[in-house]
């Protein structure tokens, strides 16, 4: 979660180290760039600090009980050990953290436990099973006060104290480095289908999409994407017009039984047409991924158009699109229509037109996730915020760590 | 009142006890500021009767524009303020105090807005958890969480101790299915957190304030997601000699990929004091029952109840019997939802504990609740939400005996603190309230607490909101935001650098 840091590399082995280098930098006036595998450099506002702290170091699976649904892993546990560990158990992380590595031009599969959680990922499955946030149960973590300490627990039904784990999801490292968290896993599902509508609207996809997740159905993805968005990704770029994709997921009786009756409820909307297991996984992991506006590996994000990541209530998120037209962008529709992600093909952020439109939807949160440096230092990279929740966050901040050691900046200027 | 302390009553605030109401009225006029000892005693305490304080006033506002004047009113005069919903906490949260008012948020009743295409319901804190439910069934939709106190409990109190209930392995506890809040913070500042949309895109502060029991401000209007009521819902009732092989049955399920929409065990005791209060058919003469729910499509769950029956087959089970009909399947959750009047009615009073434990450790927290049952001579059923690891120790005990309830406490004590000794919590779904404050350092020293206490700060600075809940000693935030920092001269000579 950093990029380009003009000081030295510090790798701690364990927790100790972590909280001797924090104390050194308390006590030296000096920054910390909190970071994993650097797999999402780039994300965030554009920091200099006197030391990169990399979390790498801190690997390996510390517990791991598939009967409690229960997994602790040291923070730099990449994302792919953990889930080859469960897939083994037949199990997942069902809120699919996304991989942010080939928005970036990296390759896939970089990703750390501890980025998952401080950025507070999740996939096409966020509105049915949550957020990284929805599966923290416990953490270990170092704040910028130099000290180590622990929240919550490692059983999945906890409300003992204040919900740290949750309340440092999505802090990006300006609170806490994070040493072992503990999620809950879940069963993953014996298979998978999706069911594609063609040729529908933004305004058509996200009633159907609607209907089709307020159906007894069980709907566990639903995505709209537009034509020429759709070329893009190779499992429905044949269809040639634009593809709005039902996941279903389960055993395989079921899924047929869900698959025809959403056939029944849909077969007036447009034409249907159905991705077996291989094809969904595919599909599905590019919407997960962004695939469509990803760059090559070893692509350039200084020079590669601006993305957005916009989060609205689904049926608000068609006029996001339409309010985007005069720019020319390019956008595609998960969790119903409730996340937008967005491509400015002109080189141009268009921030006032993004934030507009999501005011004009009743409000949510855009991220300007991918954009150069100078872009990110000089607009507001998350959603601005109201004065008295600002006062709210610099008061995190000042409690977490005050003499603002880690990651100063990264999230909103002087925090 | 047992050995319960509270904070030290302010001698000046009681003095000054009729002035303070008279600035109250001027807020929230007419019978919305209660004063006298009969009309507040339905306020002195909330599920747990055995603490009990009348307040120096009941306030019952009924706009966001009235709490607003009344928390600035009180953060003015260094007032305490303890919110409350519809009383049925089971930890003793909206315990009053004597030199503070009672925030009671009843009048807030209402549903603001049912939005099925976005599938959410924006709802005041008072409206019933039920209430939400009852309000979206006719479009066959519902609210998930349904702690067994749903018919009362209010959705503002659900948000203060992100409740649970019978499905939440399946569909999260409130913290899961919460949207968006609007809050007054003790300045009388109004905040909105969240809105029909998902997560913050920054800090997950709706993650801090759900479960805050009512530490961080005054919740005033909430958004809470809604689902489509699953087509089928059937259950199996199976009975166990032991219940190493009910907990055995209850990991086999999970391992097999399956996660029932509720799975709930009961104990010899349980079975029959339920089973004489309804009369649903509980087999007798077994140690363990599990009731296991499979909610779905329904294909989907006619072939998850011939899998879950054939594992409880495989593993011993005495009694296997699945619903057939709807009727049948409430008679089989029936007695599991009379659990507490069932209780009741065998013994003059009882606790009800609240821990979580790892589910592998079942057999021995049994075991060793059946030997301290033996020394302190009460009697101790469970429920149990299987499927989470949550138990329900409910201790038998008769408040007219003289040190009854104070032993009672104390097995209760005995219990959570083996909870957490094999690797649980203290409480799963209670919430820490008075009843488990002082057990707080078992599970967290003193550096883990100090991090959660200036999460209080930053909403909550002179602490007046809910005093005396959750932290067994509450530090001045001046003392907790001082840094105590070291030379450190020589910067980390052991740390591998690049």
């Amino acid at each position: 979660m950093t990029e380009a840091s003009t000081g030295d590399r510090l790798c701690p082995r364990d927790e100790a180290d972590i909280v001797e280098a924090v104390r050194w930098a308390v006590a030296q006036a000096r920054t910390l760039d909190v970071a994993g595998s650097r797999s999402k450099a780039g994300l965030g506002r554009p920091i200099q600090t006197d030391l990169t702290l990399e979390l790498k170091g801190l690997t390996g699976v510390t517990l791991y009980e598939p009967e409690e649904l229960v997994l602790s892993a040291k923070a730099g546990t990449p994302v792919a050990e953990i889930e080859a560990t469960i897939a083994a158990s037949s199990q997942m992380m069902a809120f699919e953290p996304m991989d942010y590595g080939p928005l970036f031009g990296r390759p896939a599969g970089l990703g750390t436990l501890g980025g998952v959680m401080a950025c507070n990922l999740a996939g096409p499955r966020r509105p049915s099973a949550g957020a990284a946030r929805d599966h923290a149960l416990g953490l270990r973590a170092v704040s910028g006060r130099g000290e180590a300490f622990k929240a919550g627990g490692r059983v999945v039904k906890n409300v003992t104290g204040y919900d740290l784990p949750r309340g440092l999801a999505g802090s990006h490292g300006t609170l806490a480095a994070f040493t072992e968290l503990t999620i809950k896993v879940l069963p993953r599902p014996e298979t998978v289908e999706t069911l594609l509508v063609l040729g529908l609207d933004a305004g058509a996809a996200a009633g159907a999409m609607s209907a089709a997740t307020g159906s007894y159905y069980d709907v566990s993805g639903a995505a709209h994407l537009p034509a020429e968005v759709a070329a893009r990704v190779p499992a429905v770029a044949g269809s040639g017009q634009s593809v709005t994709a039902l996941r279903l997921e389960g055993v395989l009786p079921s899924i047929l039984h869900r698959r025809g009756k959403l056939e029944e409820m849909l077969r007036a909307s447009g034409t249907l047409a159905h991705l077996e297991a291989a094809d969904s996984r595919a599909f599905w992991q590019a919407v997960r991924d962004v695939a469509p506006f990803a760059l090559p590996e070893g692509g350039d994000a200084e020079s590669a158009p601006a993305v957005w990541r916009v989060s609205v209530a689904p049926m608000a998120g068609p006029g996001i699109g339409a309010a985007l037209t005069q720019a020319s962008a390019r956008c595609f529709y998960d969790w119903a229509g409730g996340l937008v992600w967005i491509e400015m093909p002109d080189g141009a952020p268009h921030t006032a037109l993004v934030r507009g439109a999501v005011a004009a939807a009743g409000g949510g949160h855009a991220t300007l996730v991918r954009a150069p440096r100078a872009t990110r230092a000089a607009e507001e990279v998350f959603q601005p915020l109201d004065p008295v929740t600002a006062m709210l966050v610099k008061r995190m901040k000042d409690g977490f760590d005050p003499g603002r050691v880690l990651s100063p900046g990264r999230m909103y200027a002087g925090m | 009142m047992s050995g319960l302390v509270m904070p030290e009553p302010k001698a000046d605030l009681i003095a000054r006890r009729t002035e303070i109401i008279a600035a109250l009225r001027t807020i929230v006029p007419g019978e919305g500021v209660i004063d006298s000892e009969t009309e507040m005693r339905p306020f002195e305490s909330d599920g747990v009767t055995a603490y009990r304080q009348l307040p120096l006033a009941v306030v019952l506002p009924s706009t966001t524009e009235q709490v607003s004047k009344v928390l600035a009113y009180c953060n003015a005069n260094g007032l305490p303020v303890v919110p409350r919903g519809a009383g049925t906490s089971l930890s003793g949260g909206a315990l009053p105090l004597a030199d503070g008012i009672l925030l009671g948020m009843g009048k807030f009743n209402r549903i603001l807005d049912i939005d099925f295409a976005n599938r959410a319901v924006v709802a005041q804190p008072g409206v019933t958890n039920l209430g939400i439910t009852t309000a979206v069934a006719h479009e066959g939709f519902y609210y998930a969480p349904d702690p067994s106190s749903q018919i009362a409990c209010t959705i503002g109190g659900n948000v203060g101790e992100n409740s649970g209930g019978v499905h939440c392995l399946k569909y999260g506890l409130t913290t899961n299915n919460v949207l968006g809040v609007e809050m007054v913070l003790i300045t009388g500042e109004i905040v909105r957190i969240g809105g029909k949309h998902l997560d913050s895109g920054g800090l997950d502060l709706l993650g801090m304030v759900v479960g805050s029991e009512g530490l961080l401000g005054v919740v005033t209007e909430v958004t809470v997601r809604i689902l489509k009521k699953p087509e089928t819902a059937r259950a199996v009732l199976v009975g166990f000699p032991s219940s190493e092989a009910a907990g055995a049955c209850v990991a086999a399920i999970i391992a097999a990929g399956i996660i029932p929409g509720g799975m709930e065990m009961m104990d010899r005791m349980m079975i029959h004091a339920a089973e004489a209060f309804v009369n649903v058919g509980y087999p007798l003469d077994v140690e363990a029952l599990l009731i296991v729910e499979l909610d779905g499509p329904e294909a989907e769950v006619n072939h998850l109840i011939e899998r879950v029956a054939e594992i409880a087959g495989g593993l011993g089970c005495l009694t296997l019997r699945a619903s057939t009909s709807e009727e049948e399947r409430v008679a089989f959750w029936a007695g599991r939802k009379a659990a507490f009047p069932a209780v009741g009615r065998i013994s003059p009073d009882y606790l009800c504990m609240d821990g979580t434990i790892p589910r592998k450790a079942l057999p021995q927290v049994l075991t060793r609740m059946e030997e301290m049952s033996e020394k302190y001579g009460l009697k101790c059923g469970n429920v149990f939400h299987a499927g989470d690891g949550n138990l329900h120790p409910l201790i038998c005990y008769d408040a007219n005996q003289p040190g009854e309830l104070e032993k009672a406490e104390a097995f209760g004590a005995d219990i959570l603190l083996l909870c957490v000794e094999v690797g649980g919590v203290l409480t799963g779904e209670h919430g820490v309230g008075v009843e488990k404050r002082d057990l707080m350092p078992s599970m967290f020293d003193e550096t883990d607490l100090a991090h959660q206490q200036r999460l209080k700060c930053v909403f909550d600075p002179d602490a007046l909101l809910n005093p005396g809940k959750v932290f067994p000693v509450l530090h001045r935030c001046a003392e907790l935001g001082r840094m105590h920092v070291s030379a450190g001269k020589l910067p980390f000579p052991d740390i591998p650098r690049f």
